[in-house]
């Protein structure tokens, strides 16, 4: 592509990805309603999706106000770097053959990076609201990711391994003849986990757990900072229904229809998944979420890597 | 563990069948819900057969609310009937209990099926006597309180009410 052809695809990806996850506070509440038998928000225009833009429209008239007793330049970074974070991760995300935006040969660990990034934005957050249940939901969410980063990266060496790669190009022409969601199912499962804890949504989401820390991280977030916060956080949704589409689902490949198509098509699903799972599961408590991390899901990626490992040496015999 | 896991899949499997389930949510204000008759909504005076207004300002109705919601002054009628000279339901307070219904010796307050009394202005929530009054009986037809009371009013003695008899000559009695 041309510099400014990449630089209009950038710029689209951007729309898309902001706009995708404001369609989506929309969408999940009305999937969430249909689970749970009751309608969701339904008043507002056809099927009720002028709700995103009254909400959008209620966010930004809010007050822009920052407590006198936090630390105000780090009050106001942190929601910025959760989204710039979440939405830097999409420059790696191959949508088809020729659309991506970045090839490079650590795609994965690119992607992984700004993950972990966004963990400034919670803990910042949580620090520079000088406020109890901040501070204690910045602890928690520091503590969860650090523990879930753990495995994440480790869950998928196994894709990395059978592929030779790290580009994610690479890794979705590897998957022509199968794909990983059969040999790494181990891999596909604890990376699903580690990706609801790294987005801290339900029933991860004890960072803001609204039971027992108010809304944790954010308590003092309001208007516009909040909404980033927000967004931040459905970003990271569709990064990571991307990335487990990219990964396990052979991204783009797929018979009749055209590869964005597939792609897009494969996201939705795996973000239906996720909002079933918000629908279904309840929040562990903290202890069990960490004993859930480092005594199970760790021993299980190792051993899936142990496998992995060893049939890829048989294979070349 | 497996079996952990496996009841966490069988809660997603049994979520995902509610794909098909009928909402139980009823669209309120285009899809009104069935009150029954004994609902306990907006409360109201009644009148007697008669049309005479039932309430005999006994104060019981007060005394019984909880929330203290009730406040009214009795007063007395020149054939001897009681009367509540003002009465007065703050439903800025009232929590629709229904305990002054029960209360009620007479039936004149009775609870409606209606419950859609918003307003804007805080100070119309204060219902006074003639928004309460209605003309009919309410829940109960034949019911008159002076018919059945032993109370004297213009046009009854004592000992003439329903199934009450004569009044006794306690001095007659004495051995």
């Amino acid at each position: 592509m041309s510099e400014l052809g990449t630089i209009t695809f950038g710029l689209f990806i951007i729309v898309a990805a902001v706009g995708g996850a404001a369609v989506l506070t929309w969408f999940e509440r009305r999937l969430l309603g249909v689970w749970q038998d009751r309608y969701g928000p339904n008043r507002l225009g056809p099927l009720g999706v002028y709700q995103v833009a009254a909400d959008m429209l209620k966010l930004l008239t809010k007050d822009d106000w920052v407590p006198p007793f936090a630390d105000r330049p780090v009050f106001v970074f942190a929601p910025t770097a959760i989204v710039v974070a979440m939405l830097l991760g999409f420059a790696v995300v191959p949508f088809s053959p020729d659309l991506y935006l970045l090839d490079i040969n650590i795609g994965l660990l690119f992607f992984l990076g700004m993950t972990s990034l966004a963990v400034y934005a919670v803990l910042l957050g949580g620090l520079a609201s000088n406020n109890k249940y901040a501070l204690l939901g910045g602890l928690r969410s520091a503590a969860q990711m650090v523990s879930y980063e753990v495995f994440m990266g480790l869950s998928l060496m196994g894709v990395v391994m059978l592929t030779g790669s790290f580009s994610l190009r690479a890794i979705v022409e590897a998957q022509r003849d199968l794909w990983y969601c059969i040999p790494q199912f181990l891999g596909l499962f604890t990376f699903i986990i580690a990706g609801v804890a790294e987005s801290h949504r339900l029933p991860f989401d004890l960072p803001e757990a609204e039971h027992e820390l108010t809304a944790g991280f954010h308590t003092e977030y309001g208007g516009m900072k909040f909404a980033m916060f927000m967004l931040g956080e459905y970003l990271g949704l569709i990064l990571i229904s991307c990335m487990i589409t990219t990964l396990f689902f052979g991204g783009w490949l797929g018979p009749w229809l055209p590869p964005v198509v597939w792609f897009c098509l494969k996201v939705f699903i795996i973000i239906c998944f996720f909002i079933l799972l918000r629908a279904g599961i309840p929040r562990p408590r903290y202890d069990q979420l960490m004993t859930l991390g480092w005594k199970i899901m760790l021993p299980l990626t190792l051993f899936n890597l142990l496998i992995t490992g060893a049939i890829a040496l048989w294979l070349e015999g | 563990m497996l079996k952990a896991l496996a009841s966490q899949f069988r809660t997603l499997w049994t979520i995902l069948q509610h794909s098909f389930t009928k909402a139980e949510t009823v669209q309120y204000p285009e899809q009104q819900p069935y009150l029954a008759p004994r609902y306990r909504g907006r409360i109201v005076l009644t009148k007697d057969p008669d049309g005479e207004e039932r309430c005999v300002a006994c104060n019981l109705c007060a005394v019984a609310c909880p929330v203290d919601c009730i406040a009214l002054q009795q007063g007395v009628k020149e054939d001897g009937r009681w009367y509540p000279e003002f009465f007065r339901i703050n439903f800025s307070r009232c929590i629709l209990c229904g305990m002054c219904e029960e209360a009620c010796p007479t039936y004149a307050i009775q609870l409606t099926p209606d419950f859609e009394m918003c307003e804007y202005d805080r100070k119309n929530m204060v219902y006074e006597k003639e928004h309460l009054q209605i003309e009919g009986t309410g829940k109960y037809h034949d019911y008159n309180f002076y018919r059945v009371s032993g109370l004297a009013i213009t046009g009854k003695d004592k000992g003439q009410a329903q199934n009450e008899a004569e009044p006794v000559d306690v001095k007659s009695l004495l051995p």
